[in-house]
């Protein structure tokens, strides 16, 4: 099976580790993945702050560079809500583009979503297992909203709770927004702010070692909230949790943060 | 509709106002800057502890009940009530003139204001008419809208709110924060204390006899009242009727028992029938409050008749424009007047929980608020409104009649390019930021040069603690984590290089 990864602009220079998970995984599952370069971002930014111009040109580019594919998969939710929920009404009227807008939404899926239901994969008969002999750790997750959007309910949970060794921990309010939302991080810090300190007393109740995020924009926001505070929770993808339990990726150490924090 | 007790609502009763001195809290000075009061809002622990508390819990009732009535099919229910308000919109002009036809043919008076000013100068003229001294007044949005309780004070008439929660706001001078659940920012302390100083009771914090002395203090202006006012929450266009919706009773006694009946109603409140109405009941209560239905629903159709013992000698209905039609004429916003004012989006709404409603500066908070405000009132005259969410989806997941409000959102902020309110140096931005993202090139580029900045502003751990320029405000209240050292699609042409 051909897949071409998307792997969006956050994980591309945040969080690369996510990037090499994803392939790792997929290649493991028997897909042949190919990337290309030409990808820059869904137009997500530019087309919730309104510039729905720029928006346009970008999901053409988009809808260029993965002509040729036959699955897009991406490991961030709210890129993958973009492509899915707006480039058909971005290029509704766009001659040349509305019948390649209704394909490119037809083939792309975000990550987990393309485990559970185009690889059906049961993860506790691949032998997923979390790395560190057998000593169970607790983990939780957070439920960025934008996979809400796309119609997924607990695709990750699933996911993680066939992963030998897991210990999975609800977050309380699992469905509130983290407070991340593009420019409203920065125009309007003060409700952000509070939004993520919610989020994160909730995180730092579950007394999980761990938070599966994944969402760039959610990760960068809640890792941010949690190193300000002084917390050595840890935040990573699905796709690094998978990854390392299948032996396909050195786990990391256990320093502050996994994904991105610069390394 | 208030609800008094819990224990997450225990405080000293002095939350602090957002407002600055002689402010005022839904009509504040335009144009209107929300940070000034959602800055002192997420600092007021008490304020944000209750209306938290209170919008997860009426959140999660929703949720739950919802599942149980509805099972899979909650998004067709939804669906089905968008359509029959998207339609009787698109037809307003029948429906209107089918309800006005009925509700005359039943003995009531039907006006019609363009704005806010002449709904209460209508409302002046039958008080004029007719004598009217005392008022009692059920809850309302509309009047809300159009500052009727001061327009009647003013002209004489003693006018009590008489929905609980509104009656203790205009006990203590304050104004309505939700919707639905209107002191949703107080505590019974404040409740207590209002009573001991407005009313003479002694000072009690429990409930139930903070709402019989309520209640035995009403009890006696409704006998006095002359004129009872109500909204509508919604108009049947085959009956003729105003239909309403209470949890307390007091509609009840507001639209029977005095004289006059005055209904203030919003056009877009209309309903085709009898059917159509059983499909919005099915959904309001169980979306607004978590219940089956309010306590009771009234089916107003006409004046009292013949042989009727009760009920007002005369009914007046005012159909109120006020900024509506405007918001009807454009194809894309239209569906912002399906809103059945239930409050859900408020309810579910993480920006909502943190800010409360008086942030918002106007009438109808929340997501609802952010679209229609900017709508009603000018985009220039509340710019800060459309941006302020971080288009979560909550909101659109809970509104009963299907209203996209995030979507909705997103265009107020393209109207606001194009009609450039939004600043200059922030279209600037947008628009370099875009060009950088158009090419390979560029973006390896714009990249590369973020990266370097970044990475020389981090510290060991690799995270900025003071981030300069557009960043700043990211790194008040968190850390920005730096670019990895090696982009994903350096370590991709690395690795196909050697492969």
């Amino acid at each position: 099976m051909k897949v071409s990864l998307f792997v969006t602009c956050l994980t591309d220079q945040f969080y690369p580790r996510v990037g090499q998970a994803v392939v790792g995984v997929l290649e493991h599952l028997g897909c042949d993945v190919d990337f290309p370069t030409e990808q820059t971002c869904c137009g997500q930014p530019m087309f919730n702050t309104g510039c729905h111009d720029d928006a346009a040109d970008l999901a053409r580019r988009m809808i260029d560079v993965f002509e040729e594919s036959h699955y897009v998969v991406t490991p961030s939710g709210s890129c993958c809500a973009m492509i899915r929920d707006y480039y058909f009404e971005l290029l509704e009227h766009d001659k040349a583009y509305v019948s390649k807008a209704r394909k490119m939404v037809a083939k792309t899926y975000e990550f987990t979503e393309f485990l559970m239901q185009v690889l059906k994969v049961d993860l506790k008969e691949l032998g997923c297992a979390w790395p560190g002999g057998g000593e169970r750790k607790k983990v939780t997750y957070h439920y960025s909203c934008h996979l809400r959007g796309l119609g997924m309910t607990n695709e990750a949970v699933q996911l993680l709770k066939q992963i030998e060794g897991v210990d999975y921990q609800e977050l309380e309010k699992t469905e509130q927004c983290c407070g991340f939302g593009g420019t409203f991080a920065v125009k309007y810090p003060q409700i952000s702010g509070a939004m993520v300190q919610d989020k994160t007393d909730c995180i730092r109740g579950t007394e999980a070692e761990i938070l599966i995020c994944n969402d760039g924009g959610c990760a960068l926001n809640i890792m941010g909230a949690l190193n300000r505070q002084g917390s050595d929770m840890r935040t990573k993808h699905l796709a690094e949790v998978v990854a390392e339990g299948l032996g396909l990726m050195d786990v990391e150490a256990d320093s502050a943060h996994a994904t991105g924090g610069g390394r | 509709m208030s609800s008094l007790a819990t224990d997450m609502n225990q405080g000293n009763g002095q939350s602090v106002p957002l407002t600055r001195d002689g402010e005022s809290l839904l009509f504040p000075a335009l144009p209107y800057d929300m940070h000034d009061r959602a800055d002192r809002a997420v600092l007021d622990e008490q304020r944000l502890r209750f209306v938290n508390h209170a919008t997860l819990l009426k959140d999660n009732a929703r949720k739950k009940l919802a599942k149980e009535v509805f099972g899979d099919e909650h998004g067709e229910w939804r669906t089905l009530a968008g359509r029959i308000k998207q339609h009787t919109l698109e037809n307003l002009d029948y429906y209107l003139n089918r309800f006005i036809d009925n509700a005359e043919a039943a003995g009531a008076v039907v006006h019609f204001a363009k704005d806010a000013e002449e709904a209460n100068s209508i409302c002046l003229e039958i008080v004029e008419k007719e004598k009217l001294k005392t008022c009692v007044k059920a809850k309302s949005m509309v009047t809300e809208e159009t500052h009727l309780v001061p327009a009647l004070e003013e002209a004489g008439v003693e006018t009590l709110e008489t929905d609980l929660g509104e009656f203790i706001l205009q006990l203590d001078g304050d104004a309505p924060s939700h919707i639905v659940t209107p002191m949703i920012h107080k505590d019974r302390v404040a409740v207590a204390k209002a009573f001991e100083r407005e009313l003479g009771a002694a000072y009690t914090e429990d409930p139930g006899t903070l709402t019989q002395i309520a209640r035995e203090y009403l009890r006696e202006k409704y006998q006095k009242a002359d004129l009872g006012i109500s909204g509508g929450n919604f108009m049947v266009a085959e009956t003729g009727s105003v239909v309403i919706c209470t949890n307390e009773g007091n509609g009840r006694f507001c639209t029977t028992a005095p004289r006059v009946h005055v209904a203030f109603v919003g056009i877009e409140k209309i309903v085709p029938g009898l059917n159509e109405l059983s499909v919005m009941l099915k959904l309001l209560a169980r979306t607004s409050t978590a219940q089956p239905l309010t306590c009771y629903t009234h089916l107003m159709t006409g004046p009292k008749r013949e042989k009727e013992h009760d009920g007002p000698e005369q009914m007046h209905i005012i159909l109120i424009d006020n900024g509506r039609t405007k918001i009807l004429a454009d194809e894309e916003f239209r569906e912002a007047l399906r809103c059945i004012r239930c409050g859900a989006c408020l309810n579910s709404c993480p920006v909502y929980r943190k800010v409360s409603g008086h942030s918002y500066g106007a009438v109808y908070s929340g997501p609802i608020g952010a679209v229609i405000t900017p709508l009603f009132k000018g985009l220039e005259n509340y710019k800060d409104l459309p941006g302020a969410s971080s288009l979560c989806g909550a909101c659109y997941e809970a509104c009963p009649v299907k209203i996209n409000l995030p979507e909705l959102l997103i265009k107020l902020r393209r109207d606001m390019l194009a009609g450039k309110v939004t600043k200059r140096g922030e279209r600037l931005a947008y628009k370099v930021f875009s060009m950088g993202l158009k090419s390979e090139g560029m973006y390896r580029m714009t990249s590369w040069v973020q990266k370097k900045l970044l990475r020389a502003m981090a510290d060991n751990q690799g995270f900025i603690r003071k981030a300069p320029g557009p960043f700043k405000n990211w790194t008040r209240d968190r850390d920005l984590p730096a670019p990895a050292k090696e982009s994903f699609r350096d370590w991709w042409r690395k690795r196909e290089r050697y492969r």
